[in-house]
């Protein structure tokens, strides 16, 4: 006899949410039946921005519960990243997947987490929020392998083989020291030099 | 044409409001995708189109089937350029477009292909793609392919795999559940990720089959698993095992605990969490195995991170509903949450706090959380008010400051759930403390005097007029509510008339003041108010145009409408659309409750719906279910009103082929079994299912009928029905040997008929016992004292009793409480730990109605040996002596 459902064994992500200062969306995917139509979403979207708008999550992680669902959250500069799962997720595993979106998003953007340099990259962010959840299963919370999937399929030349080479090194480079110390400026000074060797 | 695709270097000048999709417009994206029939494919220009479109669908933008189809047609050509980071957004565009069945072949020779490419990343995302658009026609021919690839060595492309698999179960579980060696092969994979992958796809596949779980479980605790992730999966299906196994009974120990609680000792917080969490969860957890679960949630409690705060302040707050013992050692650090900048964290700390605080620091709590109410928001001081509700109710002498605090939130600003919560409160509080009726009238009528909110207000005056003319003064309510009728709009002035008529009508001395007010409102200049004032004018002056007796005016002020108001209000527009010279009559509305189909119980709601008018409804709903499906069954239809339903009884081990349980259900003359069965083997379909009983260990009950369960397919659960009779209103207890009898036909699993043939079949099923406690509801008093006094000592019964070597007290308080199956009250039922005697209140109502209270001393010596000193009251002296027989030979 089953008596339980399947689903709720296993951790399951409801949605990851990327909103702008105004709550409105930069990037959101919806991976439960929860909120079937558009409304629906825009209307959870407008209450969960609401409820946090005037917390402080720019250091740490916060987690706050709206209609029997769990939110963690966290924002910086004009973006906030949400993560919601049922009522009954474990707390931490939910912001594990947080971090991970978060980490991803941040290296994606060199650093420069904000709304106008994610809409440009909205491509690697959509890509991002791809490899981290699947259906709702969770697939990757590494941020760095998260944002190495995204941007090693990214299109961030146009086509010629040479300089193709030389940004997956650098962008091998880089990875590996914004692993090692997430804000360095010294990736910020590789990239610039890796652009400025392109353009 | 500017070209915002491009990443532009860092320095670049920054414009206000600049955005790369502003003034995007569908018509023109799609325009634009025109470039992907170019013969020569501009990967860079494609992928930004893909972009626009990824876009403007995630805000929410929709497609028509013919521009999806379009687009669909369009993007499949773009299989053609070797451009990698084109091909990823290519993926990611049919899975959002999701194309329909008809359109998937197109596509599908490519993605096959990308499936067996070298390239790692083409073969993870087009199994993931693939897996998502396919159907299951398909699906066989990829079969080879997935399963190699689930044991890839590229940990990327065996969870993309992995994790398909877990969707396709849902589809095509038969498939899937080919899969197992490899998907066991997966689990010892070094890739953490692949490892908890794995791990769910293969609990998924043998869900059904405990026996696998067990021994998966057994395999895997013993230590290969790494990932924190698939650990947390572990310590879910473990706890899953526990459940469904049972205690070894000379230790207490549970199976595979060990494994749980060595958890509690890993590096990852996620997984420490998940093992406390567990514990905590487990049924009828013991204050020995809780402690270590405690104490590294305490730990958490402290931590700098909100999240961990949340999870460990969340999970106390659960415990405190069973064990408050168990959380007062974090009572400290639980209080210097109250400060937490985190709202959602202070609430939970304070409503755990009043959960586990005992009488005396109720005053220094209420203290603490009058600062802490004037900077949350509605939501959280909703729910503060309903735990200062629950704590009032548990102790009773606080009502004082209780009521104070109440009072003063009401004054204070709020919306109308919120006010809502707290007059219901103070409602609740009023009925169930009759001490607290004064103040907390007076209150109310405080209230609204100033009430923005006119739902409220005509409550309140209902709950006046009902409740006011029973206090010692009636005469100071009149004030504030004649003060309703001159200010106040029509609905308010309406029921304040209602509410004077009640006073009017039970209080004499005050009946000449109630007529010169009513005269009063005969002017006013609202119908409604007009009419309800001259109806009762005339009822209370007696000379009206049916003279009235005193009771049939206290019938029509205060009875209620035995009618359901659906069908009152089907009936009145019948009438409306059908009218006749003849007036409407209320008689003919049908009184019976349209009956609903049992539905399946649900988890239990969050919200008990503890409104003014419907006071205990979310406890009795099972009750009704049973009771409305009894009555619907015409054999049973005339054994009068269930008395009580047990809760069910398992007649059949785990991992058997047939699950059956049995509920009891208790009448004044009868008893019926619900065999509630559930067939677990997929191959076939039981039909005229039946219940052989045999009662000859139980004399006094005699078979009167059954209802046998015509059919019962795979994984549907069914219900045979046996009556027996018994001496009214005795207490007859007695043995019950089961049998349980059918057809079985075999079912052909790819069509799902069943054969024409079947076979006679026999299945043995457990004993069970109809015992005393079956005779006993469990209700709560809210006073026991005041229960108690005034019960009085005619039917008391004062007895004696040793009851040997016992493990605890608890132990044997609990063994006492099954034993009668009474409520215990204000929460005696736990002992604390080491003390020596300890004394237990326990209240029900006996079969027959009668209401009954034990009193339950008890003490324990060095030697274990505990001795009971038991006092019964009820309104019944045999009854108090038919406690003491079952406590006797029990």
């Amino acid at each position: 006899m089953a008596t339980f459902l399947s689903r709720e064994v296993c951790p399951t992500i409801k949605n990851i949410l990327l909103l702008d200062s105004e709550g409105k969306r930069v990037a959101v995917k919806y991976y439960s039946d929860d909120w079937p139509t558009n409304s629906a979403k825009l209307a959870f979207e407008k209450s969960v921005f609401t409820k946090t708008q005037k917390t402080n999550a720019r250091t740490e992680a916060e987690i706050t519960m709206l209609e029997n669902n769990i939110i963690v959250y966290r924002f910086v500069q004009d973006l906030h990243f949400f993560v919601t799962g049922g009522d009954d997720e474990n707390e931490l595993i939910l912001a594990t997947v947080l971090q991970g979106f978060f980490d991803a998003v941040t290296l994606i953007l060199r650093n420069n987490v904000e709304q106008r340099e994610a809409l440009e990259n909205l491509d690697l962010i959509l890509l991002c929020l791809d490899e981290i959840v699947d259906g709702g299963m969770i697939l990757e919370t590494d941020g760095s392998i998260i944002a190495g999937k995204a941007a090693t399929s990214s299109n961030m030349d146009d086509g010629a083989s040479l300089s193709e080479q030389t940004i997956s090194q650098a962008l091998a480079t880089a990875r590996e020291h914004l692993t090692r110390s997430l804000l360095s400026y010294l990736n910020h000074l590789i990239y610039r030099w890796c652009f400025a060797a392109i353009f | 044409m500017a070209q915002p695709f491009v990443k532009k270097d860092d320095d670049r000048d920054d414009e206000d409001e600049y955005s790369p999709f502003m003034g995007i417009e569908k018509g023109a994206v799609l325009q634009e995708a025109r470039v992907f029939n170019d013969p020569q494919l501009d990967a860079k220009r494609c992928s930004q189109v893909i972009t626009k479109l990824l876009y403007l669908l995630n805000q929410g933008e929709t497609f028509t089937k013919t521009e999806a189809t379009g687009v669909f047609f369009a993007v499949t050509k773009l299989f053609q350029s070797r451009d990698t980071g084109l091909r990823r957004m290519v993926y990611l565009m049919i899975k959002e477009i999701s194309p329909s069945a008809d359109e998937v072949i197109i596509v599908t020779s490519s993605l096959m292909k990308d499936m067996n490419s070298r390239t790692d990343m083409y073969r993870a995302n087009a199994i993931r793609v693939l897996c998502q658009i396919t159907d299951g026609t398909l699906l066989t021919q990829i079969e080879r392919y997935l399963k190699q690839a689930i044991v890839d060595k590229n940990p990327v492309v065996a969870s993309a795999a992995i994790v398909s698999g877990i969707h396709l179960l849902q589809t095509a579980p038969e498939i899937v559940k080919r899969w197992s060696n490899e998907v066991q092969e997966a689990i010892q994979s070094r890739a953490a990720l692949v490892q908890f992958h794995a791990l769910a796809l293969l609990h998924q596949i043998r869900q059904n089959d405990r026996l696998a779980v067990s021994k998966l479980v057994t395999s895997l605790t013993k230590g290969s698993i790494r990932s924190p992730l698939a650990q947390c999966l572990l310590i879910r299906y473990t706890s899953q095992v526990i459940r469904e196994s049972v205690v070894n009974i000379q230790t207490g120990d549970r199976p595979f605990f060990d494994y749980i609680e060595g958890c509690l000792r890993h590096k990852t917080e996620m997984v420490i969490f998940e093992a406390a969490r567990a514990i905590t969860e487990l049924s009828n957890v013991t204050a020995r195995e809780l402690t270590p679960a405690i104490t590294v949630i305490q730990l958490f409690l402290s931590s700098s991170k909100p999240v961990l705060r949340f999870a460990a302040i969340r999970t106390l707050n659960k415990v405190a509903m069973t064990h408050p013992m168990a959380v007062t050692n974090c009572n400290i650090d639980m209080e210097s949450l109250i400060s937490d900048q985190n709202r959602s964290i202070a609430t939970l700390a304070i409503t755990t706090l009043l959960k586990t605080g005992n009488e005396s620091s109720v005053d220094r709590l209420m203290k603490q959380i009058t600062n802490f109410m004037s900077d949350i928001a509605d939501e959280f001081k909703i729910v503060v008010v309903e735990a200062i509700r629950s704590l009032c109710l548990k102790f009773p002498l606080k009502y004082r400051s209780l009521m104070n605090f109440l009072s003063s939130i009401l004054r204070e600003e709020g919306g109308f759930e919120y006010k809502k919560a707290i007059v219901d409160a103070i409602v609740i509080i009023i009925r169930d403390i009759p001490d607290a009726k004064e103040s907390g009238l007076l209150h109310l009528c405080e209230f609204i005097e100033d009430c923005e909110f006119t739902y409220l207000s005509t409550q309140i005056l209902h709950f006046l007029g009902n409740e006011g003319p029973k206090t010692s003064d009636p005469s100071k309510y009149i004030r504030y509510i004649y003060n309703r009728v001159i200010l106040e709009n029509a609905t308010i002035r309406a029921s304040a008339v209602s509410t004077l008529a009640k006073f009017g009508a039970m209080v004499d001395s005050l009946k000449p003041r109630i007529f010169i007010l009513l005269r009063r409102c005969l002017s006013d200049n609202d119908d409604e108010v007009r009419d309800r004032a001259t109806l009762y004018f005339n009822y209370l002056e007696g000379d009206g145009p049916v003279v009235e007796t005193e009771e049939s005016v206290k019938d029509f002020l205060f009875g209620s409408l035995d009618i359901p108001l659906g069908n009152l209000e089907t009936g009145l527009k019948n009438y409306i659309q059908d009218p006749s010279e003849e007036p409407f009559d209320v008689n003919s509305v049908p009184k019976e409750v349209k009956s609903q189909p049992p539905a399946e119980k649900k988890a239990p709601s969050r919200k008990p719906t503890t409104g003014l008018g419907t006071l205990p409804a979310g406890l009795t709903s099972s009750a009704d279910a049973y009771e409305n499906l009894l009555s619907s069954i015409q054999e049973f239809a005339s054994f009068g009103k269930l008395f009580k339903s047990s809760v069910p009884v398992e007649l059949t081990e785990e991992e058997t082929e047939y699950a059956v349980n049995v509920v009891k259900h208790i009448f004044d003359h009868h008893v019926v079994f619900q065999y509630n069965c559930t067939n677990t083997i997929p191959e076939q379909v039981l039909e005229n299912v039946t219940v052989i009983v045999d009662a000859s260990e139980a004399e006094e009950f005699s078979e009167v009928a059954s209802k046998p369960l015509r059919s019962l397919p795979y994984d549907t659960p069914g219900q045979t029905f046996v009556a027996f009779e018994k001496p009214q209103g005795v207490p007859v207890v007695g043995k019950f040997s089961n049998m349980l009898r059918f057809t079985v036909k075999e079912v052909d699993p790819s069509t799902g008929e069943a054969e024409d043939d079947g076979v006679e079949d026999e299945y043995q099923l457990e004993d069970f016992e109809v015992v005393a406690a079956d005779y006993m509801l469990k209700v709560g008093v809210s006073n026991f004292r005041n229960a108690w006094e005034s019960m009085g000592p005619d039917c008391e019964r004062i007895d004696e009793y040793g009851l040997g070597p016992r493990e605890s007290l608890a132990e044997a308080v609990n063994a006492v409480i099954q034993l009668l199956g009474m409520q215990p009250c204000e929460g005696t039922e736990v002992v604390p730990s080491n003390s020596r005697s300890h004394t237990c209140l326990l209240s029900g109502v006996y079969i027959g109605n009668v209401k009954v209270l034990v009193r339950l001393s008890l003490g324990i010596d060095g030697a274990k040996e505990v001795s009971m000193k038991l006092a019964v009251r009820s309104e019944d002296g045999n009854v108090s002596d038919a406690i003491h027989e079952t406590v006797a030979s029990g």
